[in-house]
Order: structure tokens, then C-alpha cells, then sequence
């Protein structure tokens, strides 16, 4: 009851009392609530009054409550798409109306407020009919979280696809549509003919399969040496694995400029000591092939040596004792276990490669990939706007099919061999000839990396690397220097703006991402309602769906009304929140698996409500998880690029895309000066809390019951 | 009286397989009523469809004459002991006996009186600072029926409270569970597998098979008088064979055991094919005569208190499976025994539908 007469309150309060629109862009309607615009000239607000009148006594009948909950928005998100600044929103009724038809500005804090109220009162209606088991606090959850990324995940991409289908005037061009879709710059096949470069599309799946395959078979390498040899510097593999998770992810395409570009260290090297002709082969195909290997078989290597350490060794000595030399154990037991962590890996891989843009930016050189091309179409100079969403449909096709095959293929869980029981035993050791190729493939992955991660250490601190070492602060004091002058100490350096721009976005997007995170994890995995599945699959899928397409649906769907964030600082925030929000659901669900279900049905069991449950049992005893996703979340916020590179303004420079910025006009200092500081802080943010959390572990009490 | 838990017809399923069918039971104030069956029959679905963790699929559920088939849990007066105990381990005792009484909305310094009474009434006192993870298992147990019992629930529901002692401390603590349930007056419910913990504390016992009720009634009613051929083996042990009633009269029924003629009471039982519950103690020895039911030894065990012999019957097919409490002088395997039946331990059953 409290809560229905709250929500009913808001609703009255949004549409009474509070500005309807957005106060920038108001086309001479001044500010006002809804009741004031709909009597002064935009009628279509007056309706949204019924629904509040009709909710004031339904309590008692949770079917109007359903009812007036489900009109308000629904009328609300209607007149918000028919009628924007321009006049008709749909172009088919500016053909039915034939007028330009009536404007208004985007919503502002009543409508969403109003659009909060109008979802909560349907989900006490819903709740009170007897769904989500009655719980008013979990049906709100679920009708909120859902409606958040309706908003945030899925509007933007249907967008995306309505754009893809307008030609510029705004008309619908279904034919264009299909016209661009089978593009000959898209799909063409030219390369294998003809001498011209083939479709951007067979590019990138190319080169996607191609690291796909490479970063798999360098992590099996990679993970095979950490668990079934006696290799001395296991360490080093480990720490190997967060280098992905703290490093900006061009800042090894930037590297491998400096070590093999034209007037790269190593190409000047050849050349002196060889005379080996200096070539631009590093640009292109190449280049990103081996940027991306060395960036994502970390990530590979995670995955597999978390599969193999699931191979019980018990399995692999029962071979050995009917028998089997060391090369038919690995053949015929080993290598079958770990075959899903293979496909998980391949296909993560695949993802990464697919969705990595700064690297194909930087070193791609000629060779088109569909992350770069986006954003020239988008941005650059071709500007195409339609192209561009065309082409972040065939990519997010691509993910997205991607994705859904490492579900299959996961979910599944072939062979979980991982038993309750510990098995003791000795893991097999390798074969001798697989243990060399293995060390042979080590060798100079761990060189290159050194290499990459040396020059961007030494290479901001030297004049011009590779060339002229001699020692320098010029670049760093460009970037940080702090001057004394007439007003005090100041920040004169120029990263200054966008490192705290970055950190403060960043920390501003920490709490949604976590909160948000947090919460599906428990409504996925402690509740039941219908949908789950559904929801799901939205909320994981914003993991596969690439940055740029990120970046691309924002622009087309939020910078104009209903919704226009565009420009904002909340828009980048928002964006990392939903991009980052599955890292949080991952750390939840694996944290919740660990809390013994009975402990929260002992809570609800004492009269404590499910809200209470959740503050009171559920997050105190989750505290590692929220603190590793509120990092995790802060990290991969400040190392993005990709999304957030269509969302900057001047207002809101950040850190990666002027370190970008730098590079692209040839200012490698400052680029690896700033790139080698935000890795160090990355890294000192990461060991402060894995301290912390450590601790945690140590302190934590013997689950009861757990 | 109003009835403490009443089910009318309710079912509940998980997608298509039907978990509890159709079931319609009345408990009564200030009886502890166990629920026993084997694993998979629907006991711990029940407790929970009471508790309100799971929601019926059809029927009704009555508390205290109240309807609260749609209610969720925390708005039910009922409590529940967890078999894990599912103590919060992150608060100390009284932080957990206290738990429910703050969710309830009492003062602070009342819910730590309140605790503090109950945590002594378990035997707990100055227990209440301590970390779950600091008790023993017995004490761990105790604070997860403090916490229950504190908010004097209308039912107090137990999910196998014991199964995480050892055996020699289930003994102590059950029967401290019953002294506190007369004590308090409570109306419990008690789920469990254990057939003889079963019979140790209940009113009355609810003998659940295949999501429906087998048979309903007091310990001593299901032991002596099963009405299946389930009941009888699930509670305690039995030897079942076929028989052939031949005549019922004056409320005894002749029948005919293997080629031997015998008369017992009659039960309800029809003229005609039917099964005899026989317990391994109600087979007893006598000197072997030619009119008598015999048998040959095939096996024999010592158990220290007692033998236990496997038993071959001319015209059975079954062996029979007896105990005896005379080991001072034990039979031979290949010895023949002359054998008497105990009419208060040998059931007619109806025969296997």
C-alpha cells in the first residue's frame, strides 16, 4: 500500500508539477508540466492525466492497476515517437496528415519521472495479480531493469536498423536499404579475382577467424606450459593475464608502429645492419593480426587454463595405466575434455577481434575492417550515415551470431569434470615434442610483449625512440606538468582535462554499473518469472554487441528527442554502464552460486521482504564480487575507446580518444606517455582492491550453511 | 477448532511433472505432524508450499483458517528450521535470533529482550556474541530453532532438521525439539526420511509416495496396521509374501501361507489374493512339529544384541528375514526350526494393484 500510494504521488507530481521537456532545444514552449503544454497547444500531454485518475482506486483490482500502468507508458512512448522537434515522427504520418504536423522537445525530468511512475504501478498490479510470487519489489526490479535496457540496449539498435532503411531526406527506402546491404564494398570478392581489395564484410571475418584460430592455439600453448610443465616463470603467465584488462587497446597497434612501422626500431635496425629495404608491411593485415594476437591471447590463455585446471589428472593416470604413452593421453583424453574451452575461447576471441577498433585504426592502413569503416562513415569524411548503420547491422549480425554459438556451446558444459569430490593425482606431463613446440611458441610471444610493453614504457621518456634515445621529461611534462602562477597551483599539462574527465565519468558510470549489474545477477539467479530466458539474453547480449555499434546506435537514436542525451556527460556514462553491466552480472552470478539458497529463504522465512533480504543477507555476504565489478567496471571505463569515440565532445574529452587523437597526427610522445601512465594507475587501482578483497577471503567466516 | 495448516485439493507442479497431486490434509493445533517419505515424493514441497517458498499450482492453502494460497512468505506466520540452518554467517547469534523480530518491526532493545529470552530457553545463554561459525553443530541447530520459535509462529515448519548430526547427538536433540514444541504448545510440521526418528517424536505421521498420501496416522498405526505393501516396508522392516485368504469370519481371515493354514485378524481384508506384512520379530522359534510353518536356516548374523537370520519356507518363494534377541544360543545355518507367528506383527495387505 505505501508503495502504491509513493508511485501514485510521483506519477501526479511528474505530470503536475514538473518541467514535461527538456529545458535546451525548447521550441518556444517555455517550461512547464505536462497539464500546462497540453492546454497551451500540444493536447496529446492531456491523456496522460487518465491513467493517474484511474489508478487512484485500483488498488484493490490489480487488473486497472495493470491496465492504467500499461496506457500511461504506452501512450507516453507513443506520442514521444509520433511527434518529435520536427514534427511527425513517423513519415507515414506526415503522408496520412499531410502537414508537417505538431513539435516538441525532447522529455525531460517530468516525463521521465512520469514514464517511472506509470512502469512501477504496473508492476504493484502485476505483482498483486499473483505473479513473481507476489513480490512488489521483484516485479518492480525485473519491469525497471527490463525497461532500462529496452531503452538503453535495444532502442538504439532498432534505431540503428530504421536509419539503415531512411534515405537522407528522412523517406523510407527499403530498396536502398537492400541495395547498400549487398554492396560490392561490403561483400564483393574482388581479391580473389581481380586485384582490387575484397568486401570490408570478408575482411573482418577473415581476420576475425584468422586471430580466432592464432589466439587459441597460442593460449592452449600458453595454458599447457602453466599447468602440466615444471616452467620456471608460471608467475609471469599469470600476470601475463591481466595485462589485457589494464591496457588501452591500441596501445600495442601504437607499439608495433614504433618497433616495425617505416622508421620503426627494429625496421631501422635491418635496414642499417642488413640493408633490408624499409617497407610499410606492418600496415595492413599484418599489423592488426599481430596486435590483435598479442592482445587477446591473454584472454585465451585465461580461459583454457581455467578449462584444463578442470581435467581431473585422475582421468589422465587411469590412461597412463592401461597403457597409453603421454602422446595418446593428450590426444585421446586431454585435448577431447578441454574441446568446449577451445570453442569458448575461438569464439571469444572471434568477438574481440570483430569489435576491436582502435588497433584496425592505427595500423590497419589500407585494409578495411567494418569497426573502422563505421566510424568513417559515421564521422569521417565519407560521412554516410546510412552506411554506417548498415554496416554496424552486419557487424553486430556477426557478434551477435558469434555469441550465440559460445552460449550453445558453454551452456551446455560437455564434460564438467570438476566433481565435488577432490581428486588427488599428479597431472600428466607433456609429451616431450608437444613441451618443445609449446616452449617455441612461448618464446617469442613473451619477447614481443616484452618488446611492446618496453617501448611504451622507455618510449615516452626518450626523445624520438629508436633514433635519438637520449633521456627527456619533454612529453610527460607536456602531458602532466602542474605550474605555479598567479591563481595558485594549477594543471597545466595537456591530459590533464581528459584524464579527469575520464576518471570522472568513469566513476560516475561505477554505480549504475554495478547496481544494475548486481541486481539482474540476483533476479536471474534467485527468482523465477516468466520471460527469464528472455531477459537474459538481453542483458548478456550487450556484451557481444561491438563498441563502435554502441557508439553508432547512440548518436542515431539519442541525439534527437524523445530522448536526446547527446553532448551530455550521462550519455558516455550511460553507455559504459550497459556496456560494462555484464561484468557485473558475471561476478554476481558466480558470487550468488556460491551463497546457499536457504539462507535467503531463512530471511523471508523471518517476515523480512525480498528487499530486505537482498540488503541485509544477499550484498553483505556478495561484498568481493561488487568490489571486483566496481573495478573491473572502472577499468574497462577508462581503457574504452570504441564506443565512446562518437560520444566525446569538447566538453568531454577523455583519455583514451586524445591519446588516439595524438597518435593519428604522428605525436607518439605524448601518446606513450600518457598510455604508459594509464596503465600503471590501472595497475595500482587493480592491486589496491585485489589487497582488499584478499583480505576479505582471509577474514571472511566459514560459510554456515554455505 | 480451526485447523492449524489445511490443504483443499492442492497440486504443484514443475513444468510437467506433477510433484504434489491433488492433496487435501487437516493438521491440528499443538500437534507435531511429520511428513516421511522417500526421497522425490514431495515431502520437502509440501513443507515448502506451507512456508510459502513455493507457490501451489491449483487448491488451497489455509493457516489458521486464513487463505494464503497467494501470499508470499514473509507475509505468512510461520517459521521454518533450515536443514542447513541457514544461519546469516555475517551476524553473530543474537544478531540472528534478532533478525526477524527487527523485520517485524520491533524496537530494538524489546528484539535483543526477546532474543535474549529465547537463546536461554535453547540453552544458549551468553551465547549471543558469538559468529555461527564459532558453535558446534548442536549449538548451530539450536540458535536455527531460537531464531524460528522467537517469533511464535502459528507453524513452526522443520526441513530435516537433524540430518547434519551424528548419530548419537540426533537422539538428544530430537527429543529436546519435542520437549520445547509441548512446551510452547506449538503446531509443527517436521520433514523427514528417517523412518524411526519419525516414530520417535510424532503426533501423527503423514507417509507421503508419488506426490500423493500413502497413508495418514499415528506411529503406532502405521507400524501395526499399514494399509500397503509401501507403508509397510518403508516403516520399519517387513518380510512380504503372497497369501490366499480363503475365509473371513468373526473378524478373523484364514488364510494360507505358503501349504500352511493360518487365522488372523482380518483388517477390512477381501476373500482372495493378498500380501502379508510379517516384522522380523514376529517370526519367532519353536520346536519344529508336522502341522506347524517350518523352515530351514540359511544364513545367520551376530549383531551383539540380537541374530538375524535369512529363513527358506517349503512353498515360498521369498526367503524370510528374522530377528531374534536370543544369542546365547544361536541356530546353525541348515538347522530346521519350527516357526509361530505373532498376530501383532504379521498385517493382511491388499494385494499389488
Amino acid at each position: 500500500m505505501r508503495a502504491f500510494k509513493l508511485w501514485l504521488a510521483t506519477g501526479w507530481l511528474a505530470w503536475l508539477v514538473l518541467p514535461w521537456y527538456q529545458t535546451e532545444g525548447t521550441l518556444g514552449a517555455g517550461l512547464g508540466p505536462a497539464w500546462w503544454h497540453g492546454i497551451a497547444g500540444q493536447p496529446w500531454l492531456l491523456p496522460l492525466g487518465l491513467p493517474l485518475l484511474a489508478a487512484i482506486p485500483a488498488f484493490a483490482r490489480p487488473r486497472l492497476l495493470i491496465a492504467a500502468g500499461a496506457a500511461g507508458l504506452g501512450w507516453l512512448v507513443l506520442e514521444g515517437l509520433a511527434i518529435i522537434h520536427h514534427g511527425w515522427g513517423f513519415v507515414w504520418l506526415a503522408d496520412l496528415a499531410g502537414t508537417p504536423g505538431p513539435t516538441q522537445a525532447a522529455m525531460g525530468w517530468g516525463a521521465a519521472l512520469y514514464a517511472l511512475a506509470c512502469l512501477m504501478l504496473l508492476a504493484i498490479g502485476i505483482a498483486r495479480s499473483g505473479q513473481f510470487r507476489g513480490d512488489v519489489f521483484v516485479s518492480g526490479a525485473v519491469l525497471l531493469m527490463a525497461g532500462l535496457i529496452l531503452l538503453f540496449v535495444i532502442f538504439p539498435v532498432v534505431s540503428m536498423l530504421a536509419s539503415a532503411g531512411q534515405a537522407p531526406d528522412g523517406s523510407i527506402a527499403p530498396l536502398q536499404m537492400l541495395t547498400r546491404l549487398a554492396s560490392r564494398s561490403i561483400w564483393g570478392l574482388g581479391c580473389l579475382t581481380d586485384g582490387v581489395s575484397c568486401g570490408v564484410a570478408w575482411n573482418t571475418v577473415v581476420e576475425a577467424l584468422l586471430v580466432g584460430v592464432l589466439t587459441t592455439l597460442l593460449g592452449l600453448a600458453l595454458a599447457l606450459i602453466a599447468l602440466r610443465t615444471d616452467f620456471p616463470f608460471k608467475r609471469l603467465l599469470g600476470a601475463l593475464s591481466i595485462l589485457p584488462v589494464i591496457t588501452p587497446p591500441f596501445v600495442i597497434g601504437l607499439a608495433l608502429i614504433l618497433l616495425f612501422g617505416r622508421a620503426g626500431m627494429v625496421t631501422t635496425l635491418l635496414s642499417d645492419q642488413f640493408a633490408i629495404p624499409r617497407t610499410r608491411w606492418i600496415y595492413g593485415m599484418p599489423g592488426i593480426t599481430m596486435a590483435q594476437v598479442l592482445a587477446f591471447t591473454p584472454v585465451a590463455f585465461l580461459v583454457l587454463s581455467g578449462v584444463l585446471e578442470g581435467v581431473s589428472p585422475a582421468l589422465e593416470e587411469a590412461a597412463a595405466t592401461m597403457r597409453a604413452g603421454r602422446w595418446r593421453v593428450f590426444l585421446t583424453v586431454t585435448l577431447p575434455l578441454i574441446r568446449p574451452g577451445l570453442a569458448n575461447a575461438f569464439l571469444i576471441t572471434f568477438i574481440e577481434s570483430m569489435a576491436d577498433f582502435a588497433n584496425p585504426l592505427l595500423i590497419g592502413g589500407n585494409f578495411s575492417v567494418l569497426a573502422t569503416d563505421i566510424f568513417f562513415d559515421m564521422v569521417g569524411a565519407n560521412h554516410d550515415q546510412g552506411r554506417a548503420a548498415i554496416l554496424a547491422l552486419v557487424l553486430l549480425a556477426f557478434t551477435l551470431t558469434a555469441f550465440q554459438a559460445q552460449r550453445a556451446w558453454v551452456g551446455r558444459g560437455v564434460y564438467a569434470t570438476l566433481g565435488g569430490k577432490g581428486s588427488g593425482g599428479a597431472p600428466a606431463s607433456l609429451p616431450r615434442g608437444l613441451r618443445w613446440m609449446c616452449y617455441a611458441v612461448l618464446v617469442p610471444f613473451l619477447a614481443l610483449t616484452l618488446a611492446v610493453y618496453g617501448v611504451i614504457a622507455i618510449g615516452g621518456f626518450v626523445e624520438n625512440i629508436g633514433r635519438d634515445n637520449t633521456p627527456t621529461l619533454r612529453f610527460f611534462h607536456t602531458a602532466f606538468s602542474i605550474e605555479h602562477g598567479a591563481g595558485g597551483w594549477f594543471l597545466s599539462g595537456s591530459a590533464w582535462n581528459s584524464l579527469l574527465n575520464t576518471f570522472e565519468i568513469a566513476a560516475l558510470a561505477l554505480v549504475p554499473t554495478v547496481v544494475i549489474g548486481i541486481l539482474i545477477a540476483w533476479l536471474l539467479d534467485r527468482q523465477r518469472f516468466p520471460g527469464r530466458r528472455a531477459f537474459e539474453f538481453l542483458a548478456m547480449s550487450s556484451f557481444a554487441i561491438p563498441g563502435t555499434v554502441v557508439g553508432v546506435s547512440y548518436i542515431l537514436a539519442f541525439n534527437v528527442p524523445p530522448v536526446a542525451l547527446t553532448g551530455t556527460a550521462a550519455i558516455i556514462a550511460i553507455a559504459f554502464a550497459f556496456r560494462n553491466m555484464p561484468v557485473g552480472i558475471r561476478a554476481g552470478l558466480a558470487s550468488l552460486s556460491q551463497i546457499d539458497r536457504s539462507l535467503d529463504e531463512a530471511s523471508l522465512m523471518l517476515r523480512a521482504g525480498s528487499l530486505r533480504t537482498l540488503v541485509q543477507v544477499v550484498l553483505p555476504l556478495m561484498r568481493p564480487a561488487i568490489a571486483t565489478a566496481a573495478v573491473y567496471s572502472f577499468v574497462r571505463a577508462v581503457t574504452a575507446v570504441s564506443a565512446v569515440i562518437f560520444l566525446v565532445t569538447g566538453h568531454y574529452q577523455l583519455a583514451t580518444v586524445y591519446i588516439v587523437g595524438r597518435a593519428d597526427v604522428g605525436e607518439y610522445g605524448v601518446a606513450i606517455v600518457y598510455s604508459a601512465v594509464l596503465i600503471v594507475l590501472m595497475m595500482l587501482v587493480l592491486l589496491a582492491i585485489q589487497r582488499l578483497v584478499g583480505e576479505r577471503r582471509l577474514g571472511r567466516r566459514v560459510g554456515v550453511g554455505a | 477448532m480451526t485447523a492449524a495448516v489445511e490443504f483443499r485439493g492442492v497440486g504443484k507442479r514443475f513444468g510437467d511433472v506433477a510433484v504434489l497431486d491433488n492433496i487435501s490434509l487437516v493438521i491440528e493445533p499443538g500437534q507435531l505432524v511429520t511428513l516421511l517419505g522417500p526421497s522425490g515424493c514431495g515431502k520437502t514441497t509440501l513443507l515448502r508450499l506451507v512456508a510459502g517458498l513455493e507457490q501451489a499450482s491449483s487448491g488451497q492453502i489455509l493457516i489458521d483458517g486464513d487463505d494464503v494460497t497467494q501470499r508470499a512468505a514473509s507475509e505468512r506466520d510461520v517459521s521454518m528450521v533450515f536443514q542447513s540452518y541457514a544461519l546469516f554467517p555475517h551476524m553473530s547469534v543474537l544478531e540472528n535470533v534478532c533478525y526477524g523480530l527487527r523485520a517485524a518491526g520491533l524496537g530494538k532493545s524489546d528484539a535483543v529482550a526477546q532474543a535474549q529470552a529465547t537463546l536461554s530457553q535453547v540453552g544458549l545463554t551468553g551465547f549471543g556474541a558469538r559468529l555461527p561459525s564459532e558453535l558446534s553443530g548442536g549449538q548451530q541447530q539450536r540458535v536455527a530453532v531460537a531464531r524460528a520459535i522467537v517469533l511464535r509462529p502459528k507453524v513452526l515448519l522443520f526441513d530435516e532438521p537433524l540430518s547434519n548430526l551424528d548419530a548419537k547427538l540426533r537422539r538428544h536433540v530430537r527429543e529436546e525439539i519435542r520437549d520445547l514444541q509441548r512446551e510452547l504448545g506449538l503446531t509443527a510440521l517436521y520433514v523427514t526420511h528417517d523412518q524411526e526418528e519419525a516414530l520417535a517424536i510424532s503426533d501423527r505421521i503423514i507417509v507421503l509416495n508419488r506426490a500423493g498420501i500413502a497413508q495418514d496416522g499415528s506411529p503406532r498405526a502405521l507400524y501395526e496396521q499399514p494399509r500397503s505393501r509401501f507403508v509397510a516396508d518403508f516403516i520399519g522392516d517387513a518380510n512380504i509374501v503372497p497369501v490366499q485368504v480363503t475365509a473371513i469370519a468373526e473378524g478373523l481371515a484364514t488364510l494360507l501361507l505358503g501349504d500352511q493354514s493360518l487365522a488372523l485378524p482380518d483388517h477390512g481384508a477381501a476373500v482372495g489374493a493378498g500380501l502379508l506384512a510379517i516384522r522380523p520379530h514376529a517370526i519367532r522359534f519353536v520346536t519344529p512339529s508336522p502341522e506347524g510353518l517350518a523352515g530351514k536356516i540359511n544364513r545367520a548374523s551376530y549383531l551383539g544384541d540380537h541374530m538375524e537370520y535369512m529363513l527358506e519356507v517349503a512353498g515360498l518363494s521369498e526367503t524370510l528375514f528374522v530377528t531374534d534377541s536370543n544369542v546365547q544360543t544361536p541356530h546353525a545355518p541348515g538347522t530346521l526350526v519350527g516357526l509361530r507367528l505373532d498376530p501383532d506383527g504379521v498385517a493382511l495387505l491388499p494385494p499389488e494393484a
